[in-house]
């Protein structure tokens, strides 16, 4: 069987890689391009550790083929932090122990980027709903939750 | 002399119903052993997969413990833990 | 508590050690290690119940192109049916080398029955379908009652009941009875005014780490075999494989991953063995990661249960007997979790009459493993609910009841030990001056309580620190972090050497570069560990003041360690310039060589933790959803070391807790097969189910710990479901007694009770 011929945008770079027709974008990620930090939980959409954002849409990559990033803009935690510097919201998981294990971290990093980027005063319950798809076993959300309307509320404040 | 706790299900099955029994024994061997030979059906049942309490403290693998002369050393199954 | 304060790091909330990797996706877990040329190994696993392995055909699979080995239970040599230690656990090996791979049996749907090594996945994947195996279908069990009844499927034809005099002939799937006694329950329930006797069960329920099992092995022709994996205790895996293939644990390197959640399922072996004997027969390096479905089907869960309770109180609230049965599944090997659940049971109070007696009963399920104080909370569920209906029966508060009934310094067990300094009475008094059970329950809501007791374990642990030659220091210790483990070791290690928490790197060895460490489990590490760790920074002191008494020209003794650096213990010793840790490093070389601190010990007095938890809640009648409000959890913590990964303890364990109480289940069909394994239908916790969960820290150092550490991550999970149980009693009248108390299951019993409440 041969193999589709992709060419997209990873983190701002121009990506190009060859694929398996049935490869889902999850693969391609960790087997082919080595970014394994968007993790598999689940491969079927149910727990939000590879969660990723294409053309500005929370997707998991899971349930994504690989041939579908032709053309589009793809943002993997890889891609979060800029230079040395950490996104805001990667710094405040930090400081706010909002990780335990931090395997759903990834994931749920992209999803609260994800939703601040689309509502930037986010109340709790939208914060909650927002981050509905990705599970931790770890927090009981608490300080998730916290971390990102914190981020929020800061993220307003600077930009007033 | 030490004061010895066997469950009750321990000491029906190898220690003719007695769950408290006086002993003398510095450490938690010497108990095992005086246990030993006052119940020899006892005999390998207290040494590996058991905890001893010695005085309200929970001891994994316990056997060179010291105990003192009106310890109480009680020996219960074993706790694991998540 | 004001008194921590004289602490500099300890207390204080830093970042993480681990933080940035784990922020950045560049942390790797168990599934991101890989090696030149490797290998895909999978499993092919029994989609019966219970059946009988007649023969197995690997012929075509082995000869596929791609396919390197194939491997079945007979690559696996046959191991004594007793109890041996592995890795300091002990363990029957006879059963978990069939859990890991079957011998003459299947015993559950998910056993593993043959494994493949081959190229690609797709290889390895079409490889399992060309093994044949020519099965026996049995009738089988899943239910414990069903189980422990005569003519129950027998799924072990030697198993006897232990325990039980003279010793049955007859086989049975009851491994174990337990009986702990105290006082005359008979006899106590005479004085009671009121009896409440009912029967309540729950159901498996899997730990639920994100990330699935994974192991990457590498055996060389030398019989040299290392191993990464994903795991909370690499010396376990090291002694259980070890065991299992005849290796000598000097031969056998394993690495531990970062590892995603393990909450008790990971200290035990699933793919490791498989990978290290695929490995072995391909000469490559193999790789195997769970599915999610795997995880569900052949790994953990916690078992089912069933417990009867019957208790006697007086009309003051006295608590005057008890008498408790509890049953347990085991899965398809016997080792539930009853002993501890039994002893735990009446563990929160002091009550004059006590009997309790505990079944372990293996049924065709996966093989249970321990999941955060494994077997309380089932226990709990059951007494917990019990005692808050003898509150309202009497119409008492029922913290002012757990109050009067608390067990304290003095209170004999109905397990035989006496307890020592305890918190049971500070950790109520607390639940009840917080501001949530002072604050009035909202119109349409309820309220719920409920306590919870676990022993918490110490045992062995190793850690060696390390001062480079700029004076920053490295820690090292041998147990995975889980949770923030590696803060609270440098904040401890700081503490103790006057350092800025920054110069500290922890790191987790493998186990060829330090000694042995217990599991990461039973709340041990920052209690056990730490105490390791402080060792052998203040070792590492001794040598530093030794090395500035001989700069100095002087006696030992008079030269201390303060803020970092030696000092003359006083002006009498001379007049002399303090050195640091920096300037004693840099010249380490000169005066002796290089300083480096050791410690192993096997902890002792972990000491108990309680914990109280309230909930508020409210129920939607017509679907039997409720809505949590309001959540805070109690509990008795030592020394907050590093209090946020303290309170996420809390909240987790309370977090895992609902799920338990309102949703989680295994479901299987009437062929014994599950029915929900993905997290679709096996349904978590997730961020809208919940309200932020609050927490009371109540800090009562332990003694038997430097800073006064207790484990404090199994206590969490053990109140949850009663507390909201309970809230549900009080918001509609009707006690659930089977969990999970899901929207179909209340509703249900709502509709049955509302007839008969309307006609009374």
């Amino acid at each position: 069987m041969s193999k589709t011929h992709v060419t997209t945008t990873i983190n701002g770079e121009p990506t190009e890689y060859l694929c398996e027709a049935s490869q889902s974008m999850l693969d391609v990620l960790r087997d082919e391009l080595d970014l394994t930090g968007t993790k598999e939980g689940c491969g079927s959409g149910d727990c939000g550790a590879c969660s990723i954002i294409v053309d500005d849409r929370l997707v998991c990559a899971c349930l994504m083929l690989g041939a579908e990033a032709e053309g589009r803009r793809v943002l993997t935690i890889e891609g979060m932090s800029h230079g040395d510097k950490l996104h805001p919201l990667q710094q405040k998981f930090i400081e706010m122990a909002a990780l335990q294990c931090g395997v759903c971290t990834p994931g749920m990093l992209i999803a609260a980027k994800a939703l601040l980027d689309r509502n930037p005063n986010p109340s709790e319950t939208e914060v909650r709903f927002g981050l509905a798809g990705n599970l931790c076993r770890c927090t009981g959300y608490d300080k998730i939750v916290r971390a990102v309307l914190d981020v929020a509320a800061e993220q307003r404040e600077t930009t007033r | 002399m030490a004061r010895v706790i066997l469950t009750y299900s321990f000491a029906k099955q190898f220690a003719d119903g007695q769950t408290e029994i006086e002993l003398p024994g510095r450490t938690v061997r010497q108990l095992i052993r005086a246990l030993e030979a006052r119940f020899p059906a006892l005999e390998g049942h207290l040494e590996g997969d058991i905890a001893v309490v010695i005085d309200g403290v929970v001891h994994q693998n316990a056997l060179l413990e010291e105990v003192a002369e009106d310890s109480e050393v009680a020996f219960i199954p074993p706790i694991g833990g998540g | 508590m004001s008194e921590q304060r004289r602490y500099k790091w300890v207390g204080t909330r830093q970042n993480r050690p681990d933080g940035a990797d784990k922020v950045t996706g560049r942390a790797r877990f168990g599934a991101d290690f890989n090696l030149p040329g490797e290998l895909v190994g999978k499993v092919l696993r029994s989609p019966h119940a219970h059946a009988v392995i007649k023969s197995i055909d690997v012929s075509k699979a082995a000869a596929l192109p791609g396919v390197k080995a194939v491997v079945t239970g007979a690559d696996f040599p046959e191991q004594p049916d007793q109890l041996l230690p592995a890795g300091e656990m002990q363990v029957n090996l006879r059963d978990v080398t069939r859990n890991v791979m079957a011998k003459e049996k299947a015993l559950y749907e998910g056993h593993a029955i043959a494994a493949v090594a081959a190229t690609t996945a797709a290889v390895a994947q079409e490889a399992l379908s060309l093994i044949k195996v020519d099965y026996e279908v049995l009738p089988h069990v899943i239910d414990v009652q069903e189980a422990m009844k005569d003519g129950a499927p027998i799924l072990h034809p030697h198993m006897r009941t232990d325990g039980v005099k003279p010793a049955p002939e007859k086989a049975s799937n009851i491994a174990k009875r337990l009986e702990f006694n105290k006082g005359d329950a008979a006899a106590g329930f005479g004085k009671a005014d009121i009896v409440i006797e009912r029967e309540f069960t729950t159901q498996p329920v899997h730990q639920g780490y994100i990330e699935p099992h994974a192991a990457l092995a590498s055996a060389a022709e030398d019989g040299q075999v290392q191993l990464w994996t994903t795991t909370q205790g690499h010396f376990q895996v090291r002694g259980f494989c070890c065991r299992l293939l005849n290796l000598e644990t000097s031969q056998l390197r394993v690495t531990p991953s970062e590892i995603g959640g393990g909450f008790g399922g990971k200290t035990v072996v699933y793919l490791e063995p498989v990978a290290i004997r695929l490995s072995q027969k391909a000469g490559k390096p193999v790789k195997m990661v769970m599915s999610r479905e795997e995880v569900f089907r052949a790994s953990g869960p916690t078992s089912g249960g069933w417990v009867k309770v019957k208790m006697g109180a007086k009309k003051d609230g006295t608590i005057v007997a008890a008498d408790i049965t509890v049953a347990l599944q085991a899965g398809a090997f016997a080792g539930s979790p009853v002993g501890p659940s039994c002893m735990c049971s009446m563990a929160c109070y002091d009550v004059e009459n006590i009997h309790v007696v505990g079944y372990d009963v293996v049924s065709n399920r996966p093989k249970v493993a321990a999941y955060r104080a494994p077997g309380a909370p089932i226990s709990a569920w059951a007494v917990e609910s019990v005692v808050d209906m003898v509150a309202q029966e009497l119409n008492i508060d029922p913290i002012d009841l757990r109050l009067k009934n608390a067990a304290k310094q003095g209170t004999k067990t109905h397990y035989g030990p006496t307890f020592g300094v305890i918190g049971m009475v500070e950790t109520l008094e607390a639940a009840k001056a917080s501001p949530h059970y002072k604050s009035k329950v909202k119109p349409g809501y309820a309220r719920g309580v409920a306590a919870g007791f676990w022993f918490n374990v110490g045992a062995d642990s190793s850690a060696a620190a390390h001062v480079g030659e700029d004076g920053s220091v490295t820690i090292i210790s041998g147990n995975p972090d889980i949770g923030g483990s590696r803060a609270s070791l440098a904040l401890m290690a700081a503490e103790e050497l006057g350092i800025d928490y920054k110069k500290v790197r922890p790191i987790v060895a493998d186990t060829a570069s330090i000694g042995f460490n217990f599991v990461t489990g039973g709340s041990r590490v920052t209690f056990a560990t730490g105490l390791a760790v402080v060792n052998a920074t203040r070792d590492m002191i001794g040598q530093l003041k030794q090395r500035a008494a001989k700069l100095w020209e002087v006696d030992v003794d008079a030269v201390v360690w303060e803020d970092g650096e030696a000092r003359p213990s006083s002006t009498n010793v001379g007049k002399f310039e303090p050195l640091s840790l920096a300037k004693l490093a840099a010249s380490a070389s000169r005066t002796g060589g290089p300083i480096n601190g050791h410690a192993q010990l096997n902890a002792q007095g972990a000491g108990p933790g309680f914990g109280v938890h309230i909930v508020d809640l409210k129920v939607d009648p017509d679907t039997g959803i409720c809505t949590i409000d309001r959540y805070t959890a109690v509990q008795d913590v030592g020394t907050a070391i590093h209090p946020s990964y303290v309170e996420g303890q809390l909240q987790g364990g309370a977090a895992q807790g609902i799920g338990w109480a309102l949703n989680e289940e295994y479901i299987y069909d009437a062929k014994g097969r599950l029915l929900n394994p993905g997290f679709l239908d096996y349904r978590m916790p997730v961020a809208s189910d919940l309200p932020m969960i609050e927490t009371v820290l109540v800090e009562v150092p332990n003694p038997a710990h430097p800073y006064g550490v207790r484990g404090v991550g199994e206590v969490p999970i053990i109140p949850p479901m009663a507390a909201i149980g309970s809230a549900i009693a009080r918001a509609t009248g009707v006690r659930m007694v089977d969990l999970p108390i899901s929207p179909p299951r209340l509703s249900a019993a709502l509709d049955a009770a509302t007839p008969r409440m309307a006609a009374e």
